[in-house]
């Protein structure tokens, strides 16, 4: 019920041999490959994906404020396009919460979209199977281990520079997009103490024998541990924005990640949420500080990064009787960054009257979120949409990768 | 059966809370029958009495909210002069019961019996704390405390709701869950339902009936907050059988479920509360039953028929297999579990006994992680070491991603492996394991203690790392991170 983590990625190296070879041989693949496989010299892309769990309220995060029934359905905590509750105008029919200043700048900018109305295909109300879902890719629940992230790792060509360097997990938990075959290192912004390398060597030396997963899991501690060391103390007491820092500057580096994921828990908005101000606006302000952090610490690989916002779903349309609102279906997406084609809330909007509501009760999904996944995924990784259907996101066919996200 | 030195690891970690460095030689031959002797409703029992009861911890926190807020008016009033305490440890987001109350009537400051000195709300948590860490390393095997454990888990509420649950966090355990710890399951869900922790951090408190007079009124309505989760976490589990409507019309039967503030009557203050005016009037359909009680009697109806449900037996029996044996159970021993709690009514004592006398969960391979929290009271059982530091033991659970009584959201905090084998928290555990070696110092010959808690089982290639150690405490640290130690 409250908090959660989060997760990105990033990185890469010359567009043309990631898209050669992460196409395979298929002439069809090529036609599909993002523009940048043909621009002079290299790319870089990061791509890091931030996990919001517990459900967060898209139709507070990015208002529909010229439906005709969304002030009634959120009477008390609704947005509206001028007054005490102003949000920030996005494009005449959605306005942004007004914490979310950053994000408003760099949709301006051009450098941040919104995807509106999209779930995963679970249609259930559990946050833990929910939140699954998001995390493996799958169409529903399963009992698998790995993520889409991890599996789109494997995915690239053996020796790619990106899954070389793995992905990294921000948390003391590796979550379960980025579980799977592929290295994965992990990072939080705290320890306790220096374990000494003599010691760190004896007990990878007795893992190496006796105990493989603990060798594993041992070693990616160390190494992220070695890679965070010189970063700069943030003063901001802001913990999202800390957790944005490190991340962000690990994947800075030339050694560094390339793709990555971070959660944020405290979404579960049941009771008093709030509007302009109030609990949703206070984790919707700490996220946008999350997203100054993120652009200031990418610094000259921001123009390279894509950062993609999402949770497991969205909430019901009508606030409940605490001035909160219940778990529900569909939700936004966002996506910011540099790489991003930015400006525009892309959305097929269901309509909120209630025959038009999944249930009678939440926004009706109308994009699939693997969709947009598959869309970064393609743009940032070069992914072809059969390794997409097939791999990453096995089952999925006839979901087709949403274009045009990547510049 | 002989007790082997593997069958004494496997009682002492599997079961229990690790082996102490006398406990092979006291153990005897009947593993099975040391283990019995603690399903005991006396040994999980804390008793201290100077740990504050629900209702004395919720006063607690209303003092504290008036203190604070006498001061804020001190701090307006005299604008020129800065609060005197603007550091102060209570200076917390203030989720209390008093402020966040959505009781009908203006809540009111209860007026309490004056309390020396400044009560710091978390100074209760670390003495709670405190308590349950020294039951845990004074018991013989732990294995009570592990069903604690367990149980409190599977019930958990979190500090992060407020300051309400610093308040009685260790209360709510202390009665809701040890004393039903080998009682019935039945009766510790009552317990867990209607005690405030529960009402408050699932947001019970906050549900109106529409249709009930406070409803219309107030044009307020349903929280289905708890609702689900008894449904989804605390019985049936996911798939076990119950619809959106289901959860619905069990949010209407508990509204009105709430905690007391009234102040006139100090007998019932801080514990629970059934507000009629709150309540949903009339009969509701649950899992095809119709229920026509009225006022509470309705939800204490629906939470009986949910206990003794066939998915609750289903659900607990696998949970707790996968707890205490493997990440994948034998379907034989969660069906032994399954029919147990099916036959005894939901018996925890005949299932805890259950539990420990089934062949399969002798021969499962060794393989399950500790918990962090299993691991640092295995370090201090094989230590000796004493908890002084507590808030320096919390921390330490903190950053290898196990907060003691706040887990990330309802469903509790991880024990299978692929959540608990993730970098940063193994690295975590080697950083603790060499913290607490530096601290032992040369105390502890790290050889002989290995020797004393694992005997045989201790495999060749961690006796050899350890003697090879250059230091004795780089041996303890090497000794903590073995596998021997960290798997159950």
């Amino acid at each position: 019920m409250k908090p959660v983590s989060t997760s990105p990625y990033c990185e890469s190296l010359p567009l043309s041999r990631r898209g050669l070879l992460g196409a395979g041989v298929s002439f069809f693949a090529w036609t599909h490959m993002p523009r940048m496989a043909s621009a002079a010299g290299t790319r870089d892309p990061r791509f890091l994906t931030v996990i919001l769990r517990g459900a967060m309220d898209g139709l507070s995060a990015v208002a529909p404020v010229s439906d005709p029934d969304y002030a009634a359905l959120r009477a008390g905590i609704a947005l509206g396009k001028d007054g005490d509750n102003a949000g920030i105008g996005l494009d005449g029919f959605f306005v942004l919460h007004p914490a979310m200043k950053t994000f408003a700048r760099l949709y301006q900018a051009k450098q941040a979209l919104v995807v509106h109305a999209a779930a995963t295909p679970y249609r259930e109300r559990s946050h833990f199977d929910g939140q699954d879902v998001l995390e493996t890719g799958l169409p529903g629940v399963g009992r698998v281990d790995s993520g889409w992230l991890n599996r789109a790792l494997l995915a690239l060509p053996k020796g790619d520079r990106i899954l070389t360097k793995g992905g990294l997990g921000v948390g003391t938990v590796t979550p379960l997009v980025l579980r799977g075959d592929a290295p994965v290192m992990g990072w939080a912004p705290q320890k306790l103490a220096d374990a000494n390398d003599d010691l760190s060597r004896r007990v990878m030396d007795l893992y190496t024998h006796t105990d493989p997963a603990l060798a594993k899991a041992l070693k990616a501690g160390l190494m992220a541990d070695d890679l965070a060391k010189g970063g700069q103390a943030l003063a901001d007491p802001n913990m999202m924005a800390r957790a944005a820092s490190g991340a962000a500057r690990l994947m800075m580096k030339d050694e560094g990640p390339r793709i990555a994921v971070l959660s944020y828990d405290g979404w579960d908005t049941h009771a008093n949420q709030g509007g302009v101000k109030g609990r949703l606006a206070d984790l919707l302000g700490g996220l946008d500080g999350a997203f100054a952090a993120f652009e200031k610490e990418f610094a000259e690989t921001w123009k390279d990064t894509a950062i993609l916002v999402v949770t497991e779903f969205g909430r019901t349309a009508k606030i409940n009787g605490t001035e909160g609102s219940d778990h529900g279906t569909a939700t936004v997406a966002m996506l910011l960054g540099g790489a991003v084609k930015g400006g525009r809330v892309l959305a097929d909007w269901p309509g909120l009257k209630a025959t038009q509501l999944h249930e009678g009760r939440d926004l009706k999904p109308t994009t699939d979120l693997r969709s947009v996944f598959k869309g970064v995924l393609a743009g940032q990784l070069g992914l072809s949409p059969q390794v997409l259907a097939e791999k990453v996101f096995p089952g999925s066919g006839a979901i087709k990768p949403l274009d045009g996200l990547i510049t | 059966m002989a007790s082997s030195d593997d069958t004494i690891r496997i009682a002492m970690q599997r079961f229990g809370h690790g082996a102490k460095p006398e406990s092979r030689a006291h153990l005897g031959k009947d593993l099975r029958g040391v283990l019995l002797a603690d399903v005991d409703p006396a040994k999980v029992r804390i008793t201290q009495s100077d740990l504050p009861s629900t209702a004395r911890g919720i006063q607690l926190v209303a003092e504290v909210e008036e203190r604070r807020r006498e001061a804020r008016a001190a701090a307006r009033t005299n604008a020129n002069t800065p609060p005197s305490s603007p550091n102060s440890p209570m200076a917390a987001p203030p989720a209390t019961m008093v402020e966040n109350s959505a009781s009908p009537v203006p809540p009111r400051t209860p007026v309490l019996p004056p309390d020396p000195g400044d009560v710091r709300l978390r100074d209760v948590m670390l003495a709670e704390a405190k308590a349950r860490i020294e039951l845990g390393i004074a018991a013989e095997t732990g294995f009570g405390e592990r069903w604690v454990d367990f149980w409190s888990n599977h019930f958990c509420v979190a500090l992060r709701r407020g300051q309400i649950l610093q308040g009685v966090i260790g209360a709510y355990e202390r009665e809701a869950i040890r004393a039903h710890a080998f009682g019935k399951f039945s009766d510790m869900l009552l317990a867990v339902e209607m005690h405030p922790a529960m009402l408050h951090y699932l947001d019970q408190r906050q549900s109106i009936g529409p249709a009930s007079p406070a409803g219309v009124r107030q044009k307020k309505g349903l929280n289905e907050n708890l609702a689900r989760e008894i449904m989804e976490l605390h019985t049936l589990g996911v798939g076990g059988g119950y619809t959106q409507a289901d959860v619905t019309n069990f949010a209407k039967v508990l509204t009105g479920w709430s905690i007391s503030n009234n102040e006139e009557n100090l007998d019932g203050y801080g514990g629970f509360f059934f507000a009629p005016n709150r309540h949903e009037p009339g009969p509701q359909i649950i899992l095809g039953k119709t229920y026509t009680q009225e006022g509470k009697d309705q939800g204490l109806a629906v939470l009986r028929d949910l206990a003794g449900h066939p998915s609750t037996a289903k659900f607990v029996a696998r949970k707790l297999a996968r707890h205490f044996v493997a990440d994948n159970p034998p379907p034989a021993l969660v069906e032994k579990l399954q029919q147990d709690f099916r036959k005894t009514g939901g018996d925890l004592a005949s299932l805890a006994r259950t539990l420990v006398t089934a062949g399969e969960a002798w021969t499962v391979p060794q393989t399950k992680l500790r918990t962090p929290y299993e691991f640092v009271m295995a370090a201090l059982r094989a230590t000796g070491e004493k908890p002084e530091k507590v808030p320096q033991i919390l921390n330490a659970l903190n950053l290898m991603g196990q907060q003691l009584w706040n887990p990330p959201g309802p469903n509790g905090h991880p024990d299978h492996e692929a959540e608990l084998i993730a970098p940063k928290a193994i690295k975590t555990r080697l950083e603790f394991s060499l913290q607490a070696a530096r601290l032992i110092g040369s105390r502890i010959d790290p050889r002989e203690l290995a020797d004393q808690l694992y005997g045989a089982a201790l495999g060749p290639e961690t006796k050899q790392a350890i003697a090879r150690a250059e230091t004795r405490p780089q041996g303890m640290a090497i000794l903590l991170m073995s596998p021997e130690f960290q798997r159950r």
